[in-house]
């Protein structure tokens, strides 16, 4: 029975690889690698409307956009930094915060059950950002929650005016956006380190390793590829910042525009619908995308390699 | 085990696919718009030599390439940014069909209606409503109004605000008033001002209004009695006739532990309107008018001494200061403000007259101004002309109409004679029977637009906001002066900051 098929031809199983991976390309091209051809076309061009109506353009203009852009009196690297402030201040406690649970919550002698805090850490992530700083801004504005127990406690007469400070305003964002993203790190990083070796931590608990021990020496190390895309993909969310800030500062105009990141002062060219600018914009924002996260990615890489050849020598 | 990774799998999948539409948010579609020529003409702007106020011209009425299909004339199709004019179309127009629309009028005074609303010809009214905030409402105007040429489906009217009326009512998207089918008849007896902001450059009128918009000073009775010994109108106004006075009051205020005014843009508009050029000059250039450079000063000074409470208008807390919580002497308010504002944020409890219900009044104030408005516009293309020609009719040149709506609500109405005649004897439960009509009637006629312009709602936005830096005391002046000019051009690209 079974030589029946031997004297088959070998069936090439390659097309449907092929017809799998198809649908992700075909989306791609048309909602990402056509917009984006469409944006750097755009970019050299001038391109407005007069009040709604009157089209001004398109007229070739260069590199006129970018000539705006990069002058001298060109907010634009304000708004750059701006967006890593905001971006740093959240990440940091972010990263933190996840690395201590999801150390904890997988500790085999700690013995917790975790099901009902994964939930419970991942809920903020699910409400829309909007909504989030909707919800902030009514918590901390002059006459919310927050502020009625600052008075109580402090006994001040005035309440505090959270978004007329930079600091507090940028607390707030920072806040809300290390809310929204420690408890999908947490699971990331959770499984991560189930991903590990249990014999690894047993053999260290053997030879007396503490805690911070098996923590620095096995866990850390095991899990950068996976703190890499943590960094990596946080880095490039940070980058495009919009909704929280948006709502929190009215727009970005509160407080000399401190809080106004790189998408928002795009946003503010499509008043006009000035597709030049706004295009222009875009194209910076890819680069110093593309640019960060090549660097992360091969800073990274490269300590790897120097390990192995090391390694590789003494062999 | 595997039923659950496969929905796991697929919702993946979802939000892979989901996640790449939300990228594709800014594409262009404006390349088919560039026949439309409306509003601001740069050659004329480029010709004149000597600086005076931006030339205006009209543009040639959009030419509709589709007719609106079946549907499309069965329905009414009206944008707005709110509920005003929705209350005052269910309840005045006669063609309303109330039954089939399930209209009622809830216990807080709010309109309740089912899901579909009806004409009494079975035409149904589809509402579509957009906030006004950060220019969404002008955004979606005018991408619809764009595509309304090649669309079956018809927008029939759309409502604008005095700040940017001259933008519609130039621009190639309103059908105007005559040719709607209103006569000179109907319009004669509504004040001059509500028809000249909405006269475009050829003098044509192409929008109507069911209000007049003069302003006034409203101020807490109780607040007036403690600080200043009276609560009456006429001995009150007299404290407050000029700006020095009003200071000095404020100062008073302050002693006894109450504010002026509640935030940095109160009294803006009674500066705003009293400026002597338009916000853009003929080089379109942008022009900070001195008056406005006066509001500067003094909301300065009312910040550093604290006269006031830091808010900013329409914020949770500026509302929160009309009502008996709050420690605000008054607010500037116009007509649709005192009615449709102040009166639900006076009350604890919405319709039950509580609160501070009564306990207001209203009074010149040191400077005459006006505030907002809103007009009717028909739009090019509608495929329900007669329609909204009987809407206009009844409701912005129907005196007993008019009349009623100001008996009912309190607003003021765009009609002079019935005004004049409600003037001699009216009394408001919500201000405590004051007679405000007569004030009203008094200060409408003096109404001058001739200094608005259609940059006004985006560059006053853009002006308070730079300067509340300043008043904060985040950065200086000159500063904030020329983040206004950077921003303004930002918004409006085709402005220059003056030499």
């Amino acid at each position: 029975m079974a030589s029946n098929y031997v004297k088959r031809k070998s069936i090439s199983y390659a097309k449907w690889g092929y017809i799998f991976i198809l649908p992700f390309f075909v989306v791609f091209i048309i909602f990402q690698l056509i917009p984006l051809a469409s944006t750097i076309y755009n970019s050299f061009f001038e391109n407005y409307l007069i009040l709604g109506t009157t089209q001004v353009g398109p007229n070739f203009v260069g590199f006129d956009n970018y000539k705006t852009l990069f002058d001298a009196s060109s907010e634009l690297p304000k708004y750059l930094g701006n967006t890593f402030i905001l971006w740093i201040a959240g990440f940091i406690p972010q990263i933190v915060f996840s690395l201590l649970f999801a150390s904890w919550f997988t500790d085999l002698r700690l013995k917790l059950k975790t099901g009902a805090y994964k939930v419970i850490f991942y809920l903020p992530n699910v409400i829309m950002a909007a909504a989030m700083g909707m919800l902030f801004f009514t918590m901390f504005s002059q006459n919310g929650p927050i502020n009625s127990i600052y008075m109580s406690i402090t006994g001040s007469e005035s309440p505090y005016l959270f978004f007329d400070h930079v600091g507090s305003q940028r607390f707030v964002i920072a806040l809300i956006n290390f809310l929204m993203w420690y408890g999908n790190t947490t699971i990331m990083l959770m499984a991560a380190i189930n991903g590990i070796d249990p014999s690894l931590y047993e053999s260290a608990q053997i030879d007396g390793a503490s805690p911070a021990r098996t923590f620095t020496d096995i866990t850390l190390p095991l899990i950068r590829p996976i703190l890499l895309y943590v960094l990596v993909t946080s880095l490039i969310g940070g980058l495009q910042m919009y909704d929280v800030p948006q709502i929190i500062t009215k727009n970005g105009e509160a407080m000399n525009r401190t809080s106004m990141t790189v998408i928002m002062y795009l946003q503010k060219h499509l008043f006009s619908k000035n597709y030049g600018m706004a295009g222009a914009l875009s194209v910076i924002l890819f680069i110093v995308a593309a640019v960060l996260s090549l660097l992360v990615f091969f800073l990274m890489q490269e300590r790897d390699t120097k390990k192995k050849k090391k390694k590789g020598g003494r062999k | 085990m595997t039923n659950l990774k496969k929905i796991l799998a697929g919702a993946l999948c979802l939000c892979m696919a989901g996640s790449m539409l939300t990228a594709c948010g800014s594409d262009d579609d404006s390349s088919s718009k560039s026949g439309a020529n409306g509003g601001v003409d740069s050659k004329a702007a480029e010709e004149a030599k000597s600086v005076g106020p931006l030339v205006l011209t009209k543009a040639e009425t959009a030419t509709q390439n589709v007719e609106g299909n079946e549907a499309s004339q069965k329905t009414l199709k009206i944008y707005t940014w709110n509920d005003e004019f929705k209350n005052r179309f269910r309840k005045y127009y006669s063609e309303y069909d109330a039954e089939a629309s399930g209209y009622s009028v809830d216990e807080a005074g709010n309109d309740v209606v089912g899901d579909h609303e009806y004409l009494k010809d079975g035409t149904e009214v589809v509402w579509v409503t957009t906030p006004s905030d950060n220019n969404a409402y002008q955004d979606k105007l005018d991408t619809d109004l764009a595509a309304q040429a090649d669309s079956e489906d018809k927008i029939d009217m759309f409502l604008i605000e005095a700040d940017y009326a001259l933008k519609y009512v130039n621009g190639p998207y309103v059908m105007p008033v005559k040719e709607v089918g209103l006569t000179d008849e109907d319009l004669a007896d509504q004040y001059t001002y509500t028809q000249q902001i909405a006269t475009d450059a050829n003098g044509d009128l192409e929008a109507v209004s069911w209000q007049a918009t003069p302003g006034l000073f409203a101020y807490r009775r109780d607040i007036a009695k403690e600080v200043l010994g009276t609560d009456d109108p006429t001995e009150v106004q007299a404290m407050l006739s000029d700006w020095t006075k009003f200071d000095e009051v404020a100062a008073k205020m302050k002693e006894a532990g109450y504010f002026m005014l509640s935030g940095y843009d109160d009294a803006y508009r009674t500066f705003s309107n009293n400026v002597t050029s338009t916000w853009v000059n003929a080089n379109m250039e942008i022009v900070i008018d001195d008056n406005l450079m006066t509001w500067v000063e003094q909301t300065k000074k009312y910040t550093d001494e604290g006269y006031n409470n830091g808010t900013s208008l329409w914020s949770d807390q500026w509302n929160a200061d009309q009502g008996s919580e709050g420690k605000v002497f008054g607010f500037f308010y116009s007509t649709w403000g005192v009615n449709f504002t102040l009166a639900g944020n006076a009350e604890d409890n919405a319709g039950k007259k509580d609160g501070l219900y009564g306990q207001y009044a209203v009074c010149e104030g040191p400077q005459a101004y006006y505030w907002g408005g809103t007009w009717l516009c028909a739009a090019a293309g509608t495929d329900n002309k007669d329609t909204v020609a009987d809407i206009m009719r009844q409701l912005t040149c129907n005196k007993d109409t008019l009349v009623q709506i100001t008996k009912d609500t309190q607003d003021y109405t765009n009609t002079v004679s019935g005004m004049e005649e409600l003037a001699a004897d009216f009394s408001s439960e919500f201000l405590g029977g004051q007679n405000h009509i007569a004030l009203f009637s008094k200060t409408a006629p003096n109404i001058d637009m001739s200094n608005a312009g259609p940059y006004d709602q985006g560059l006053n936005e853009t002006f308070q906001a730079k300067m509340k830096d300043y008043f904060l005391g985040t950065v200086d002046l000159d500063t904030a002066l020329s983040n206004f000019y950077s921003a303004a051009i930002e918004k409006y690209p085709e402005l220059k900051k003056p030499e």
